[in-house]
This record gives structure tokens, C-alpha cells and sequence, in this order.
């Protein structure tokens, strides 16, 4: 189901054909991370700490090495230490967070890795590498690493956005602050003013697809990196700082990626790869057990977050004040950023102060997780409006429409907000037959929605057409979910010739020109337009072929439906297998090349309607129902975008109910696998019910606003909002598991 | 180090191995036979990723010891198609979008596969939980449900 | 890692003696996660599902025979021992996924040690026995004392189950087993709960066996519920007393799956349900089915 604002008349963007690379994905023959075997490979395995915090003593290598097929072992030793060599605290932070240097600073920090001839050898050497540390005391949580004498990570840490700059190092890397009007004035004017305290644990990515990475280095320096990842710029030029080598010395290819949504845009596994093949003079391959995964890769911040606002009895928001303190793990860098951006974007409020804090702790380094950091803020403050909107007697929906922000609306970030869509989804939900289906006993109705930025950043591409006028897309994006779709749709689109004539390929680091990675919901906005804009150039260049071809002026020739054609009908149009056909006289092969910093990013909204039915005697909540409506700009890719929105909808529920990471009180994980960080399964669902509302971004050749992302923002404090109204009770700290749901009404019952 | 010699028909054909007496099944049919299309996803049966019909039932490779399937037959998803013509659950998952990153798509389709051996009218509730061994990440298992009752419903008319 | 696959319980047995660290198993779906996590690093693994005892169910005069390696599926798809044993049938069903199904076992399950075990409460209220077999013989245990541990039993290192004896359904008499687990599948119980009752002609309760999993160390039955449920019609106030025994009798830890508190007060819920859903089959039964 979809609000079209208007219909351009596409032929190929917004249909629903079968998927360039599909086939590949349903035979088995798609090569993913670990699918590479070269020839005379050898099998990595890493070693990694045990402890949450402990200095290194020593690192004894002599057994591991001294055992059957070991090839190579290495240490931090085997690494430029770029604390000495001018490196930005970036690089070193993530070359330590690569390979720990003096001090592990989370349970599955790496301390040394081995590649053997075959895994069961390299796992036993792994394994007989001796590490003394000395067990340093941790912290785990924001409470903990903010409290006054608490141990730190980094003994130079000062908090950076305080002024003065403080004088003793804590474990808060940053401080950031949002603020406008005047807040007292704001809650005086105010006729019910909520106040709430929420926390939130780190939740990871979740991709089926462990890390994995294959290395082959040559001895003239150069090397080859085979790995699934969300950009493949992004690993070569994470590899080479780490290794202290110039980019141009490392070539990647992107394997297919399963999954990542965030989490793969941060080297693990590359540089290790490498130098272990350097070191042993055969290709390597490292592949994370899942294990691993949970204990040394992702996850997004767990927070704690204060809101208070107030509302008039009319509906009207007077002020915002909200705290927020973001887990990082072990390195500076939690979302708190974004978070502080989006947390109250969605509304209108003269008077709101918002402070956040990056709050570094003993647990992996957090990494980008779908639309980072404002999950767990809108969490907190949809929670808030829901009961702003009961407590004034008003439809939540409503409450959120009289304070919606539109086209003009100075944005609580900064910018004014050009057109966008939140009104539209909010309408979408209030028109859905849901919103008033009749619930039965035990059951309830939550209402939240969510804002994400999207991101533009850089992307190549290159078209080149085929001697009998089909065409090849070549990009440099990772298809993480059906992006070479949307390409061959634009493409399609633009020159005028039928999608199954367009191959897009997705290309090495030497084949393409520099893409950022596949995140931010840039692709199909950003890659997207860069494809447009070569199909363009090559439009312009058959025209002016067909002009050669006829002896007429350019302006004489038009592109229409894959033909040139003379304005006035003068000339038998030329198809574009005509002028391909014949491209050696008319000045050589027809290509086109284009890269661009997207500019005019369009931001996303979604709005969430989500039924549930709770056990009042167990705490169980099931989620019968569920709709998501949001602003895609354009779906250029209709069932690619609902797949996306649905995504969101079910790692947002898993959120809500039952992911958490559980750590004992030495810092070490306790759920690190698929059986106790419990994702949701099939028969956890119902259908996720979509409505694309497309309010095109007037920026972008094709209205697109990027889709990924926003669709994992409303989720938990939509169930929350149902859970409240099935069962009375507010739930303030996620994972809402049935061990605290049923604590929260036996509480309610006393 | 002791690799057993083991034979076992795959996607239909004899074939031979060489495995190490406690390595998986898993390791043996992506390193030693080659077929990556069948993926590690956690190796300890709590994904699917790697389901294949061993003798006929749907079985986690991982979970299985590769001495164990000597003289046994073992469909992968490579084996899923006839020829060049796809299993409709096949051209179903592409047609119906069901998949995004791939990754579980060749154990969503044994698994569905396995269900629908057994079952083939089965209700919304009894293809969640044939497909509750089975994670996927991506799509919310929306369009992997409706893909599956719709490749029913084309194997029940053909 | 070497592996064995003997053809006879006397081949087996040989196999056993003869090992320093031997892992016998049927399907591996709980050896494999623990070799993986290091927590079991077996000299020799012992398949015993080449042994055609270990994979034979028989309807027999007075009881079923079920093999102890016989994949969970197989006995649930079997549909009269389904129709006879109900919860137990339930609760086999409930070890993991489709593909776990297809290599869990009763056996398995048992042996495994877990608190948690699915099968084991549903065994217990229907007065199962293994017959395990060893390097000394063969004897013939209730499955409520194999059990001794979380991870441990009483089988000696040269011993394993062959076959389980499960006598036939009494007449009117119904068996359940609830769990409560946080997600729909894929999950360990956090609370189990095994039950059987057998009704009299006017319905009152003269049997009734309440086994809890889950909530201590080894399975617990209920012997309070147990005699608050006998001799009386099943209503509100019993019910009552059989949630609240079932309560008292848990002695759970705090771990990543559940709470103390959560678990008693749950424990108390699924016995309340399970009661009424083994009471409601008890009814239906006539005695003639077997």
C-alpha cells in the first residue's frame, strides 16, 4: 500500500522485478566472506582476552609456534605502534582496538593471532599462546564508569565539549548540548509536565554472517583482500593505517555481505589477515565464531536517558529536558552525537535543553547500528509523549500532529527542514484499519514514531554500454539488501532500455572509483544519483552521436524511450543498440564516469502502530499485529523498501523484548550466542504490515530519501506504548523481558 | 592427524571426501567438497544457516560429524534445482523478494523445502514454526513467510 | 577427535572400556556446542545410532519401547504414542527447531544433565525407565535417578541408555508438559512443568504426579500439589495450593535466563495450566486406547 503524491509516469522506477543478483543468492553459488579458498591458504584463528580489563605482562609465543603447521603468530609487536608515529587519536584508537597494545580493555579483546595449515592447528596454537596480564578493576555500565573515583580506561582521557577543559581524566570522552528558548519558562507554561528515567542495554547487529576475511600479501608489500564488509574503501583504508602502508599497496574486493546493518563498517579481521599472510607468505583466512561476534564486534550502546516535557492542556509541547549517557565500550565514539540530534527532531518545542555524554566502559567498541544512537532516545521520549497524550486526554496520534515538524520548521539541530513526510506517516497510521480494530482481552495499542538524517557522503560509478546497446552499472557500494536493484532501475529508467539489459556489478577498489560505505541509507540516494548522473552524460553523448550520425545540431536530438529522435521526426530514430553497434565511427566506446558528494540528503520519518497481548500471569508479550508507515521520498524499489522497513520493524522488536547483553560482574558475557541473545524467530512475528509514503525529496533526480534506517527508531516505544495499554504498566528499561514485565505487575498489584 | 576417507551421495551424485574423524559435516562439505553455498552461521544449531536434508530430514550440518554421513545421501542447496529449471520455492523467493543479504536464503529454502515435503498446505502459524530453526535478520520474515505459501500453493496446482 | 560407530550394545560397551575420555551420543546437539566452547574435549566419539536398538520404538502388550537414540521426531510423529502420551509427545517436540528434531533424542535429552531438559519432567510423571546398559550389564533404572546434576548422572563411564520402557496410558488419565521460554522457539526453559492425573468415574483426582524443570538443580516433583490434587475435585481453591506448592518446591538460581523470584512465581502458573490441561485429556480418556 502506498500515498503517492504524484506519479511521474516511471516505467521502470517503482516496479518490483526479480533482483540482478538473486539467482546467485538462491543456488548457493554467491560468494560471501568465508566462501574464498585459494590455493595454499592457511586458517587464522585469533586470541583474545579474557578478562574486561587487564594490563598485558607478557605474551609467550614459543609453544604456539613450535607446533605442527603453524606458519605465523603475531602480536601488537607486529604492528606500527601509531601512538609514536603522529597517528590522530582515531587511528589509534581503532589500530588498539584492532590488536590491544599495553592493556585489554574488554572480554574478547585481541591480544595475539595465529594461521596454521589447517583450523583445528591453528585453533590448538591459539590456544597454547600464554598471556600474564594483570586483572585491572572495571567499569560496565554509564552509572559506573561516571561515578567519582572510578577506574579508567584511558589515563588521558579529558572530557572534550567542557569549558574549562577539566583537570582530571575520567572515563567521559565528550560532553554535547542542544539547546533553545528558555526551559523554565517552557515547564511554567506547561499544564502536566512527565518526567522519566529510562536505561537500555547494548543490543548487537545481529547479521547472520559472522566477520570473515581472506588475505593474500605478495612480498613486494602489495596485498589482496577478499571480506565482507560495507565498503571496501573504508576496510582498505583502515587496513593500511593499521598496517602503516598507503592504501594504494591493498586491493579489496567486496564478497557479498550477510548482513550488517552498521556493524560492518569497521575493520576486525583485515589487518590481521594480512599481516599474518605477510608473515607466513600464503593467503589467510580468519573467520569470527559467532562467539566472537557477540563478545568482540558491534554492538550499539546500552544508555541511560532522562526526559522531562511538559505540554499545555491544549496540546501544546513547551519544553524538552533530556540527559543522555551513551556506552562507547572500550574506545570513545558511542552515537550520542546523533542521539542528542534526533532525540526531540520530530517535534516543534520552543524551549529544550539536551545533553549528552560518550561515556567509554569495559565492553566491546560500540559500532553503527541502523540509524545510531536514536533508537534508544526515541524510546525515551515517545514513551513520554504517550503519556503526555493520556494524561491530557488526547489521540497520541494528534498530540504528535499538533507538534509535528513540516516543511520550514527550524529543525532542533539546526537546519530548517526542507519538504519532508512526517505528517504524511503519521496520517498514514491514523487512516490505517488498524488504528481502530478491535483489541481483545490482554491486548493493547502503542503508537511511536521516529526521525533519522540519512546521509549523503561519496560515491563513483562508471556505465559503460555494450556493443549491442545493453549496459553495464558498475559501483562501487556493497549490495547489502538490494541496492543493485535500485541502480538498474535508475539506470533503466535513464537510458531508456529495459532492466534485464542492465548488469550492475559491484567492483573491486582498482575497478571503481572511492565509495563511502554502504550506510546512513546513502546508496540509492547518493550511489544512486552518481548512476544517474553517468546515465546522463552518456544520454548527452548519444544524442550527440545520433547528431554526427544525421549531420543536425545537437539541440536537434532528443533521448526518448532508449532512441535518439530528431525533434521533428526528420530521421528514423537510432536505437541505443543502433549507436552502440556503430560507436566505432562515431568516436570509440560509449562510457561514462561520475562521482559526486551528494548533496541534498532527505530526511526520514516513520510512524508505527504496533498491538500486543501480555500474559498477566507469566509476563509474556507476543506482538499480534504490527504497521509501519514511512516517508521513502520515492520507492524506487517498492518491495526492497518494505523489506528494509520491515527489517527495522523486527530487529526493533527484538530490541524491545528480549535482546540485552548480559554481563556477569567480572565482565564477561554470558549470552554470546544465538540461543541466548535471543533474536526474533519466525513464529515470534506476524506479518509487518508496510505503507510507503512517498514524499519525494525534491534534491534528488528520483525524490529519494534513503529507507534503511528510520524504520528501527519507533519500534520500543511503540511496544512499550502497547504494553502499557494492554496491561497498565510503563515499562522504562529495555529489554522488556517477561522477568520485568512480571515484576512491574506484581509492583502494580501490591 | 587422522582424515578418514568417507563417501556419501551428494545432490545426487557419489561422491568422496577426506575429513578429520571430529570435524563437522559443515567444515567437510564447504572445505572439502566445496559446496559454500551451505553457511556457518553459528555452528552450534542455533541459525540454520547451514541446513541440508541428510537421508531425507532437515539436519543443522554443523551439528552432524562428518564420519557420520558415510553411505548417506545428502541434498544441499546446491542440489535444490533440477537442472537449469528451479525448485519453486525458488523462484518463489526471488519473484516474492524474500530475501535481502542472502546469507540464510539456502537454509531458508531447505528448511521450507523439508516443510513443505511433509505438509504442503501448510497454515501461516505451521510454516513460523517449521521456519523457527532458521534466522533471518533482514526482512522481518514477512516476505520469506508469504514466498513459502506461495510456492505451496504452485507445487499443490502443478 | 577419533569416531566410533559400533553396530552392537556389546560392540559399544567394548569401545567404552577400552577409551581413556569417550562421548557417547545420538544426535550431538548438545556435544557439539560444548566441544566448541571447550568444555569437552573427548578422546573418541561413540555414535550410537549404528546400534538398530537405540532407534527402535515398538507398541508392545503392557508398555512402548523407545529407543534412547531415536531423533524426538520420529516418537512425535509417531501418532498413537502421540495420542497416548500427549504431553510427553509435547514435550519431546519441544527441543529445539525442526532440524535439532530430527537429532535430539530422549536419551540425549536425559543425559545431558540440563535442569532444563524439556523431556525429562514429562518422563518422570509418566514413570519412565531406561535401560542402561554397561560393561557389567544391563539394568533397568527409573529416569529420576539418572539424573544427579546440573551436567552429571548416574550412569557409569561405560554405560549408556539403550531403550526407555514407557508402561501404557492408565485410563482416564492424561498427561501435560508447559514451559515457558521468552521467544516462541529456539529457546531453554526457564520454567517446565510435567503433570499427570488420573480422574475417577465421578472426576475426582486419585493420581496426580507434578514434576517441575527448570528450578533447581535436578528435576523436583511436587509431592504437596500432589496430595492437595488427590482425593479432591480440581477447583480454584486446589488450584490455588498446587500453585502455591509448586512455588515453594522450586529452589532455582539467578542466571541469564531467569530470576528466583520470576522462576517460583511462574513455576506456580504452568502447574496451575499444566493440571487443568492434563485433567482435561484425562477426561477424554477413556482407558481404551493404548
Amino acid at each position: 500500500m502506498a500515498v503517492i503524491e504524484e506519479n511521474p509516469g516511471y516505467k521502470w522506477v517503482g516496479t518490483r522485478p526479480i533482483r540482478p543478483d538473486g539467482l546467485e543468492k538462491i543456488t548457493g553459488k554467491a560468494q560471501f566472506g568465508a566462501d574464498s579458498i585459494l590455493p595454499g591458504m592457511l586458517y587464522g584463528s585469533v586470541v583474545r582476552s579474557p578478562h574486561a580489563h587487564a594490563r598485558i605482562l607478557s605474551i609467550d609465543m614459543s609453544v604456539a609456534k613450535s607446533m605442527p603447521g603453524v606458519k605465523a603468530v603475531i602480536t601488537s609487536a607486529d604492528f606500527p605502534d601509531l601512538a609514536l608515529n603522529g597517528g590522530s587519536a582515531g587511528d589509534i584508537d581503532m589500530s588498539n582496538n584492532v590488536m590491544a597494545r599495553a592493556k585489554v580493555l574488554y572480554e574478547g579483546h585481541v591480544v595475539a593471532a595465529v594461521a596454521a595449515n589447517t583450523r583445528e592447528q591453528a585453533k590448538a596454537a591459539a590456544d597454547a599462546v600464554i598471556v600474564n596480564y594483570e586483572v585491572l578493576p572495571h567499569v560496565l555500565t554509564v552509572d559506573e564508569a561516571m561515578a567519582d573515583n572510578a577506574p579508567l580506561l584511558h589515563d588521558g582521557m579529558y572530557t572534550k565539549g567542557i569549558d574549562p577543559k577539566p583537570e582530571k581524566p575520567s572515563n567521559v570522552a565528550s560532553r554535547v548540548v542542544h539547546e533553545r528558548g528558555d526551559l523554565d519558562k517552557g515547564f511554567a507554561e506547561a499544564d502536566l509536565v512527565i518526567e522519566r528515567e529510562y536505561t537500555t542495554k547494548p543490543v548487537h547487529q545481529g547479521y547472520i554472517e559472522p566477520h570473515a576475511a581472506v588475505a593474500d600479501a605478495n612480498s613486494d608489500g602489495r596485498a589482496h583482500i577478499w571480506c565482507s564488509s560495507q565498503g571496501h574503501f573504508q576496510m582498505r583504508a583502515h587496513t593500511a593505517t593499521v598496517l602503516g602502508v598507503s592504501p594504494g599497496t591493498i586491493k579489496v574486493t567486496a564478497a557479498e555481505i550477510g548482513g550488517g546493518f552498521g556493524g560492518k563498517t569497521v575493520v576486525y579481521l583485515e589487518p590481521l589477515a594480512v599481516r599474518l599472510s605477510q608473515r607466513a607468505g600464503r593467503p589467510v583466512k580468519l573467520v569470527m565464531d559467532r562467539d566472537e561476534v557477540f563478545r568482540a564486534s558491534g554492538p550499539t550502546s546500552g544508555t541511560r536517558i532522562k526526559v522531562k516535557m511538559g505540554v499545555t492542556n491544549e496540546g501544546q509541547l513547551t519544553a524538552a529536558d533530556v540527559w543522555m549517557g551513551y556506552e562507547a565500550g572500550a574506545f570513545s565514539g558511542s552515537p550520542v552525537g546523533a542521539a542528542g540530534m534526533t532525540v526531540i527532531a520530530c517535534y516543534d518545542i520552543p524551549n529544550f535543553f539536551v545533553e549528552g555524554f560518550d561515556v567509554v566502559v569495559n565492553k566491546p567498541r560500540v559500532a553503527a547500528y541502523r540509524a545510531p544512537g536514536a533508537p534508544m532516545a526515541a524510546f525515551a521520549v515517545e514513551t513520554v509523549m504517550d503519556e503526555l497524550a493520556r494524561g491530557i486526554n488526547i489521540d497520541p496520534i494528534d498530540l504528535r500532529l499538533q507538534n509535528a515538524v513540516v516543511e520550514g520548521t527550524q529543525a532542533s539541530y539546526g537546519p530548517k527542514f526542507p519538504r519532508i513526510g512526517f505528517v504524511e506517516t503519521l496520517e498514514a497510521i491514523k487512516n490505517h484499519p488498524q488504528y481502530t480494530a478491535e483489541l481483545g482481552p490482554n491486548q493493547g495499542r502503542g503508537v511511536a514514531a521516529g526521525f533519522w538524517f540519512n546521509a549523503g557522503m561519496n560515491s563513483s560509478a562508471t556505465v559503460h554500454i555494450n556493443e549491442n546497446g545493453t549496459a553495464t552499472v558498475v559501483v562501487g557500494s556493497p549490495d547489502i539488501g538490494g541496492s543493485r536493484q535500485s541502480m538498474a532501475l535508475m539506470a533503466a529508467e535513464e537510458l531508456g532500455i529495459s532492466y534485464e539489459n542492465i548488469k550492475p556489478v559491484v567492483a573491486d577498489t582498482e575497478t571503481v572509483g572511492f565509495n563511502d560505505v554502504t550506510g546512513g541509507s546513502r546508496v540509492t540516494l547518493a550511489t544512486g544519483a552518481a548512476v544517474v548522473d553517468a546515465c546522463r552524460v552518456i544520454t548527452a553523448d548519444l544524442r550527440a552521436r545520433a547528431a554526427k550520425t544525421w549531420d543536425v545540431e545537437i539541440d536537434d536530438v532528443e533521448w526518448v524511450d532508449g532512441q535518439a529522435q530528431h525533434v521533428d521526426g526528420s530521421q528514423p530514430p537510432l536505437s541505443l543498440a543502433d549507436l552502440a553497434g556503430k560507436s566505432g565511427r562515431t568516436g570509440g566506446p560509449i562510457s561514462a564516469t561520475a562521482s559526486l558528494n551528494a548533496r541534498g540528503v532527505g530526511a526520514a520519518f516513520s510512524t508505527q502502530l504496533c498491538d500486543v497481548e501480555v500474559d498477566p500471569e507469566t509476563g509474556i508479550t507476543r506482538v499480534i499485529r504490527y504497521v509501519s508507515a514511512q516517508d521513502a521520498g520515492r520507492a524506487i524499489s517498492p518491495a526492497y523498501v518494505e523489506g528494509q522497513m520491515q527489517g527495522g520493524v523486527a530487529q526493533g522488536i527484538g530490541w524491545a523484548l528480549n535482546e540485552e547483553y548480559i554481563h556477569n560482574s567480572s565482565g564477561v558475557m554470558e549470552n554470546a550466542s544465538f540461543l541466548d541473545y535471543r533474536i526474533p524467530v519466525a513464529s515470534d512475528l506476524p506479518m509487518i504490515d508496510t505503507v510507503i509514503v512517498e514524499v519525494p525529496n525534491p534534491a534528488h533526480p528520483y525524490g529519494v530519501r534513503g529507507v534503511g534506517e528510520v524504520g528501527i527508531v519507533p519500534p520500543m516505544a511503540a511496544v512499550a506504548n502497547a504494553i502499557s495499554d494492554a496491561a497498565g504498566v510503563r515499562m522504562k528499561d529495555l529489554p522488556m523481558s517477561p522477568v520485568k514485565l512480571l515484576e512491574a505487575l506484581n509492583e502494580k498489584g501490591k | 592427524m587422522s582424515r578418514r576417507h568417507i563417501t556419501a551421495t551428494i545432490n545426487g551424485d557419489e561422491v568422496d571426501f577426506l575429513a578429520e574423524e571430529g570435524s563437522s559435516l559443515l567444515n567437510a562439505l564447504r572445505d572439502e567438497v566445496g559446496l559454500t553455498g551451505v553457511k556457518e552461521g553459528c555452528g552450534t544449531g542455533d541459525c540454520g544457516s547451514c541446513s541440508v536434508l541428510l537421508n531425507d530430514y532437515l539436519t543443522c550440518a554443523c551439528l552432524v560429524f562428518a564420519p557420520e554421513v558415510e553411505g548417506g545421501t545428502i541434498v544441499t542447496v546446491e542440489g535444490l534445482a533440477n537442472g537449469g529449471e528451479l525448485h519453486p520455492l525458488q523462484q518463489c523467493f526471488l519473484e516474492g523478494a524474500a530475501l535481502q543479504c542472502g546469507i540464510c536464503t539456502p537454509g531458508f529454502l531447505m528448511a521450507a523445502k523439508a516443510l513443505l515435503d511433509r505438509n504442503p498446505n501448510p497454515t501461516e502459524t505451521e510454516i513460523r514454526y517449521a521456519l523457527a530453526g532458521n534466522l533471518c535478520r533482514c526482512t522481518g520474515y514477512d516476505k520469506i513467510v508469504r514466498a513459502v505459501q506461495e510456492a505451496a500453493s504452485q507445487i499443490r496446482e502443478a | 577427535m577419533k569416531y566410533a560407530s559400533p553396530s552392537s550394545v556389546e560392540e559399544a560397551t567394548g569401545v567404552l572400556a577400552g577409551a581413556l575420555s569417550a562421548q557417547v551420543f545420538a544426535g550431538a546437539t548438545d556435544v557439539v556446542p560444548q566441544i566448541r566452547a571447550g568444555r569437552k574435549q573427548p578422546e573418541i566419539l561413540v555414535d550410537l545410532k549404528g546400534i538398530k536398538e537405540l532407534l527402535n520404538v515398538s507398541n508392545e502388550a503392557t508398555h512402548w519401547r523407545v529407543g534412547a537414540a531415536t531423533p524426538t521426531a520420529r516418537l512425535t510423529e509417531n501418532s498413537d504414542f502421540s495420542s497416548e502420551f500427549p504431553g510427553l509427545s509435547e514435550a519431546a517436540g519441544l527441543i529445539g527447531s525442526d532440524q535439532i528434531q530430527n537429532r535430539s533424542s530422549l536419551g540425549g535429552n536425559l543425559c545431558n544433565g540440563s535442569p532444563a531438559a524439556d523431556s525429562v519432567p514429562a518422563m518422570v510423571v509418566n514413570g519412565v525407565r531406561a535401560v542402561v546398559a554397561g560393561g557389567s550389564g544391563s539394568r533397568t533404572v527409573p529416569v529420576s535417578e539418572i539424573v544427579t546434576g546440573p551436567g552429571k548422572t548416574s550412569l557409569a563411564d561405560d554405560e549408556f541408555i539403550v531403550e526407555f520402557e514407557i508402561d501404557h496410558m492408565p485410563a482416564h488419565t492424561g498427561d501435560a508438559y508447559l514451559r515457558l521460554i521468552p521467544r516462541t522457539e529456539m529457546d531453554i526453559a526457564v520454567v517446565g512443568v510435567g503433570v499427570r492425573v488420573t480422574l475417577d468415574d465421578v472426576g475426582m483426582v486419585s493420581a496426580a504426579d507434578i514434576v517441575l524443570g527448570a528450578v533447581a538443580p535436578t528435576v523436583v516433583r511436587v509431592p504437596e500439589a500432589e496430595a492437595a490434587l488427590v482425593g479432591n475435585q480440581i477447583n480454584d481453591e486446589i488450584l490455588a495450593t498446587v500453585s502455591a506448592a509448586a512455588s515453594e518446591a522450586c529452589n532455582p538460581i539467578d542466571d541469564k535466563r531467569g530470576t528466583i523470584a520470576y522462576r517460583k512465581q511462574v513455576a506456580g502458573v504452568l502447574a496451575k495450566r499444566a493440571v487443568l490441561l492434563a485433567a482435561e485429556r484425562a477426561a477424554e480418556r477413556n482407558g481404551d486406547a493404548k
